[in-house]
């Protein structure tokens, strides 16, 4: 066994507090993992945060189950790990100000075609950026398995560490959001533009594979080219 | 009921190893061990590698079923799907055909899609084949992974969890018995409806398949259905916390503790190479398909290899080896039923047929070995 313990607790500096929005596959698992890597973290689904409590006891212990606009309010970063087909009714104002975390996928032959998502001139993040003007979106934690997120991490510099790409028109958010990446067990590699986010999509060249960093930038880079 | 009583009789009336009511010796000790097998109609393939024909890739399920209660597997069940490659849409009345050859084993599906269907003539067509089978009627409703259904059918995508959680509610009624008073927003209401044909000994076993989603354990839960967990791809250790959520969710709600199984993939064949060699190809010529149409990774051989390692989710090898898995996994998560989904498009019928021997002869005594 690698010696996970090691990512439990890097620094004794205060860290960003954590909101996850949603309570499903997604959400209690980067609760936990975030919850691990030292970062005080709150749970919100869509109502009554008793609904959430058990899930957040058993799946995410600590994460402090809140209302959503409560967890919100308190966080520094604020991921969205809700069905994507629900993005269209979350209230903006709740997320304004904030640096957001999109963790949500389109992928029709899974989900279903949206409407909002048809236009594929612009990466999903790109259109919820594009609803979320108030906040600052960071695309992430989307093309890695919710079922994989808590066992592949690896301390920094162990050699089978798994990379996940970080796009973000924002430099700043996005350097906060990588360094969440990495304190949670991952290699972030940075990519400048949400719109080069569209890279880490259903049908892109890293979507659910395993990459070490220089293979992660091989696989991008021949994309993009 | 006391628990330890409800044991002793059930280990009163056993008389085969194989039976379903044999004891169980893992964790929890109150429910029996239960060995399945699910399919979901993967078209075989002829001595030429041909596709047979949906009719007899049918013909040949039904035979499967008859080999399976023959070696003493205690399941058989039949994942609904709507496709080419897999056209077993109507699963429950094949399961007639094989209720009507065999006397012993249980009969159910893996999954009913009941989101795009009626709960209504769910419980209809499985209390038909309940009476049928003589009470051998069983139901695992979910989602599955495919969604051919809700174009087919009418049904948005979107709706899913709306429609899931109002149609479980409604199906937890019918199988309760008795007229029914429902009122809700995706079928006709129903005011004190009788609904036939009425079980003979009340309700016959419902589980929820579960993928991923905690709230589909809590669902299961508050309605009193079994657990069934999916697990189609890594460690299966890692739903653990899942089955604890589901006893602890049982609790709140005041019920009684009810069984977990686990629903995995895989292919027994004589030896390890033989039966990876005879899997493999076909998995890759699948996956790679559907990679397409979903926009996910191919796997590789060394990602196939760890899927039928120990921290994988894949049964492929030898009896021995797949006893060994099962049995480590079901101690692991908690869990009294294990079903193998055997088969792969493209596998010949006769790879199948040895497939459902072995696992009756040799799997499920070694498990229960391994376990006692």
């Amino acid at each position: 066994m690698l010696p996970l313990h090691q990512l439990e607790v890097l620094s004794s500096a205060p860290l960003p507090r954590i909101a996850v929005l949603g309570a499903g596959h997604v959400g209690p698992v980067i609760a936990r993992v975030a919850m691990k890597a030292g970062y005080p973290v709150s749970i919100a689904a869509s109502g009554d945060p008793e609904k959430i409590e058990l899930i957040a006891q058993v799946l995410a212990p600590g994460a402090e189950p809140r209302w959503a606009a409560d967890a919100v309010g308190e966080a520094d970063i604020v991921v969205l790990a809700i069905p994507l087909h629900k993005f269209p009714t979350l209230d903006t104002s709740l997320v304004g100000g904030k640096l957001v975390v999109d963790a949500m996928n389109y992928w029709p032959p899974i989900d279903g075609v949206q409407e909002m998502f048809e236009d594929r001139r612009y990466g999903s993040s790109e259109i919820v950026a594009h609803r979320l003007a108030r906040s600052t979106v960071v695309k992430t934690l989307n093309h890695i398995g919710y079922h994989e997120l808590d066992e592949e991490r690896r301390p920094a510099g162990a050699p089978r560490r798994r990379t996940l790409g970080v796009a973000s028109d924002d430099p700043r958010g996005g350097a906060v959001v990588a360094e969440l990446i990495e304190h949670i067990g991952y290699d972030a590699v940075r990519l400048g533009s949400l719109s080069a986010g569209r890279l880490l999509e259903p049908g892109g060249p890293v979507f659910g594979v395993p990459l070490r960093r220089a293979e992660f930038e091989l696989a991008v880079r021949a994309v993009a080219a | 009921m006391d628990p330890s009583s409800h044991q002793k009789e059930r280990l009163d009336v056993t008389t085969t190893p194989s039976d379903a009511l044999a004891a169980s010796a893992g964790e929890p000790a109150q429910f029996p061990l239960v060995f399945g097998l699910d399919t979901f109609g993967d078209v075989t393939h002829d001595e030429d590698d041909r596709p047979l024909s949906h009719a007899q890739t049918i013909r040949n399920l039904v035979e499967h079923g008859v080999l399976a209660d023959q070696v003493g597997v205690d399941f058989f069940g039949i994942g609904e799907h709507h496709t080419d490659d897999f056209p077993l849409s109507a699963a429950d009345v094949v399961l007639s055909a094989i209720a009507a050859r065999t006397a012993r084993i249980r009969l159910g599906s893996a999954v009913t899609v009941l989101s795009s269907d009626d709960p209504v003539r769910v419980f209809q067509r499985y209390s038909t084949l309940n009476a049928v089978s003589g009470g051998r009627a069983e139901v695992i409703l979910g989602r599955g992974s495919s969604i051919d259904s809700f174009p087919l059918f009418g049904y948005d995508l979107a709706d899913y969890e709306d429609l899931f959680e109002e149609k479980a509610g409604l199906f937890a009624e019918l199988l309760r018995g008795g007229p029914v008073t429902w009122q809700g927003k995706t079928r006709a209401s129903l005011h004190d409806q009788d609904v036939v044909p009425h079980t003979e000994s009340g309700p016959f076993p419902a589980w929820i398949g579960v993928g991923g989603s905690p709230q589909s354990v809590i669902r299961a839960a508050h309605y009193g259905f079994s657990l069934m967990l999916a697990i189609i791809g890594g460690n299966p250790a890692r739903f653990a916390p899942f089955a604890q959520l589901f006893q602890q969710a049982l609790e709140r709600f005041g019920r009684a503790p009810l069984p977990v199984g686990v629903h995995s993939p895989g292919h027994v064949a004589v030896s390890d190479d033989k039966a990876r060699d005879e899997f493999w190809p076909r998995y890759l010529e699948v996956i790679r398909h559907y990679s397409k149409i979903r926009g996910f990774a191919i796997p590789t051989k060394e990602s196939f290899l760890h899927e039928v390692g120990p921290h994988g989710a894949l049964y492929v090898g030898s009896p021995e080896t797949v006893a060994q898995k099962i049995a480590a996994n079901l101690t692991a998560l908690g869990a009294t039923r294990f079903d193998l989904k055997y088969g792969m498009g493209g596998l010949a019928d006769h790879a199948l047929m040895t497939n459902i021997e072995l696992y009756g002869t040799q799997v499920i005594p070694r498990v229960r070995e391994l376990l006692a």
